[in-house]
Parts: structure tokens; sequence; C-alpha cells
């Protein structure tokens, strides 16, 4: 098949624009809007989650970042930004804002609704035992919302990786590059090869992220406890 | 803004519209009618459960521009051919459909599946007659997310070519124009809004029992 066949091409894994570093870029772009996102929207989820304040905003924001083409958004950034800026960045800057728009709002609403998952009793008892606030903001809160908030950003991450590759369209780097081009050329074989690629990278980051919920998340959260737990 | 673009394009933008709507609904409906037999197997038999449920989340993974590359290799159509949103669109809406399904069907209060046994209803009278419609407020809310998304994820068939409100985008960004793209970005989100509304309001029609409830007739 001429799929594999152009997968298996030697002159596409090297060179300044080998599957490799289009497969590092993309994960560049991707990781760099996830952890701002993070930055953003989980001491906001805590924040949130803890006071119950602003809860609206929340419930707001995810309906209308679905509602919203990314895609539209994007080439309205980079029409009204690549002018100012003029370098490359012209495209970098507005794709990252993109992704990070599109990340915040299931990181922020899995981090709340996280919180407010946690059985009452338990952050009663952790005041009852003294704890500060503060304590029980990173202590108990924080740890007990990791099983929801590491769905939001899994749900996010998801996001990024199928935007990012879009982005290709206004000039950005990664693997959506071989779907563009592919297209501009009328090559379908580079078009299907890149489409391979960005499924194998969302499965890959999809079974990272199951690992990482395995490790990360307090064992006495999840149903593997229970079935040792004596009845 | 300038507006004379878009009285000029009226009709364009009106077909773009059409389009777009007729592939996110007939998505959506397909995508339907397969997660509801989908959802209540896994409901029925628990061991398939895991395996429904969870490999149907699976396909939520797969990135939209990468589907609609590929499904024309599965499917033998043209790359350019509408069919292969649809069909995108309509994996993406069972993907998110048939959990709802499921949790839906499970979420049904016991007494009125015993009830309904009682009085001797078949199986096929149970789904129809008190499953189903029972399960209608859950999968609403699920509808509206799916219908929501599905027509944000439409638009991103436009980079490879697809005419849809996603095309509004890329004829601003070759033209360098703004008004275009801000054109197709409201359009899509009154496009979801509506929608949105309409199925909120479908949901309260087709489910009268709940108005009852809600005022209080039961306390």
């Amino acid at each position: 098949m001429d799929i594999i066949a152009w997968l298996t091409d030697p002159a596409n894994w090297t060179g300044q624009y080998s599957i490799p570093k289009q497969t590092l870029m993309h994960l560049v772009y991707s990781f760099v809007s996830l952890g701002i996102a993070l930055v953003i929207a989980v001491p906001l989820g805590l924040y949130i989650g803890h006071t119950g304040r602003g809860e609206n905003l929340i419930i707001g924001s995810a309906n209308a970042m679905r509602a919203l083409p990314t895609i539209g958004l994007l080439i309205l950034l980079v029409l009204i930004m690549a002018p100012r800026i003029g370098s490359s960045l012209a495209f970098v800057i507005p794709a990252i804002v993109v992704l990070i728009l599109l990340a915040v709002p299931p990181i922020l609403s899995g981090v709340v609704s996280g919180v407010q998952s946690i059985d009452r009793s338990v952050i009663d008892a952790a005041y009852g035992l003294g704890l500060s606030r503060r304590q029980i903001v990173f202590k108990v809160e924080a740890p007990g919302s990791l099983p929801l908030a590491l769905s939001g950003v899994r749900g996010a991450m998801l996001q990024i990786v199928s935007t990012a590759t879009v982005a290709a369209y206004v000039s950005l780097g990664g693997l959506g590059r071989y779907i563009i081009d592919g297209r501009a050329v009328d090559d379908y074989s580079m078009m299907a090869g890149g489409s391979v690629l960005l499924i194998a990278l969302a499965i890959m980051l999809e079974l990272m992220f199951v690992v990482i919920t395995r490790v990360v998340v307090s064992p006495g959260l999840t149903r593997r406890s229970q079935k040792i737990k004596p009845t | 803004m300038n507006l004379d673009w878009v009285v000029n394009h009226a009709d364009e933008i009106w077909s773009l519209t059409v389009t777009h709507l007729w592939l996110t609904l007939s998505a959506t409906a397909i995508g339907l009618v397969i997660s509801i037999p989908l959802g209540y197997i896994a409901y029925r038999f628990k061991k398939l459960h895991f395996f429904i449920v969870g490999g149907t989340s699976l396909f939520f993974t797969l990135p939209s521009l990468a589907l609609f590359v590929l499904l024309p290799k599965i499917l033998g159509t043209r790359i350019l051919d509408p069919v292969n949103v649809v069909v995108a669109l309509a994996i993406y809406t069972v993907s998110l459909l048939t959990r709802v399904v499921a949790d839906g069907l499970a979420s049904i209060p016991h007494e009125a599946v015993d009830a309904a046994t009682g009085i001797g209803y078949t199986s096929a009278q149970m789904f129809f007659k008190v499953q189903f419609p029972l399960a209608i407020p859950p999968l609403i809310s699920g509808l509206r997310v799916v219908v929501v998304t599905n027509i944000s994820i439409a638009t991103m068939a436009a980079v490879i070519g697809v005419a849809q409100l996603g095309t509004l985008f890329t004829i601003g960004f070759t033209r360098n124009q703004l008004v275009p793209i801000i054109t197709g970005l409201i359009v899509c989100l009154l496009l979801s809004l509506i929608l949105d509304r309409l199925l909120a309001l479908l949901g309260r029609v087709v489910t009268p029992w709940r108005a009852v409830t809600h005022q209080g007739r039961a306390g």
C-alpha cells in the first residue's frame, strides 16, 4: 500500500522536515500549550472548587469553547496578530493562544468537579484534625480531585493534539504539515501517512494518561483498593 | 466592520449554512440511531459494557483531520466527498452517545421497571414504553453536547477543501479579510445556540411527565 511505502520511505525520516522532527514539533506545541493551560486552570479550579464561587463561569466557558470553531478563531488571531509580530512567531503565538483557550475549560471543569466530588465528611474530618485551609486545599482537595481533574486534562490534551494539526493550515509545523502539504501537491499517501502518524501519537498520549492516572491517583480513591478491603 | 461583503455574499453564506446544517444533523441522526442499540446492549449485558463503552469512547481520540483524510481510503470515496465528514461526525456521535445511553438506562428508577414487569410488559414494550422514554432527559443533554461539538468539528474539514461554514474561514485567510471569518464564527455560534435551545425544548415537549412532577404533584 502506498501509505506504508510513504511511511517507510527513508527520505521521509531524515532532513529538515523529517517525521521525527515534525512529531517533536507537534509534541512541543502541544505540551507548551498544555503546560500554560495547567498553570492557569489548576489554581483557578482549586479556588473555585474550594470556595464555590464562579461556578457559572466554568459552565459558560466550557459551552462557549465547545461551540466556537477553533480553526476560525485561529485564522482570525493569525490575521490580526501576524502584521504586528512579523517574525515566524506570527503563526506560533496565535496557535498557542488558541490551544490554551481550548485547553483551559476542560481542565478547569475537571478540577472543580474533582474537588466537588470529594466526600464532604472527608473535608470535615480534615478540619477536625486541625488542618488549615491551605493544608485542606493542597493535602485533601487537590489529591482528591485528581481522578476527575486528570480526565479533564486528558480531554484537553486530546483537543490540543487534534487542533495543533489544523494549525498547519496557518503554517505551523507538526504532523498536520503532511496533511496540508499533501493536499496542496495532491499527494494522498503523504496525507494518509501523516494521518496515521497523528492517530498513533494521539493513542500513545492516551495510553500515557492511563499510566499517569494509575501512578498519581491515590489507591484509596480508586476501586482497585476497595477489592482488597475486608467486608 | 464592512458589511458589504456579507450582503454581497448572502447567497453563498446561506448555502454554506444549509450544507453545514445538513452535514451535522445527518451525522448526529445516524450516530444516534447506532448508539441507542449499542448503549442498550452495553446496559443489558454487563460483561460487554466495558468493551462497548470503552471501545466507542476510544474513537473520540482520533483527530478529526486524520479521520477526514483516512475515511476516503476505507470508504472508497473521493477526498472532497462530504460523506467523509458525515461518517467522521457520526463516529464522534457514537463515541459520545453510547455511554450516555447506557448510563441513562442504568439511571432509571427500579420501581418503574418492576411495575412494568408486574403488569406483564414484554422486553420490547419495556424498552419502548418505559426505559427509552425515561432515558430521554439524559439522552437530550448528551445530544445537545454532541450537536454543538459536531457543528464546531465540521468546520475543520474546510482546511482540506470540503465546503461548509468553515470555508468562510479559509476564504478569509486566503484573501486576508476578517469579515468572512467573523461572519463564519457568528453563524456557527448562532447555529449551535439555536439547535441547543431547540433540543432543550424538544426534551421538554417529549417528557411531559417531568413538568408535572416538577410542580410538586408528588410532594
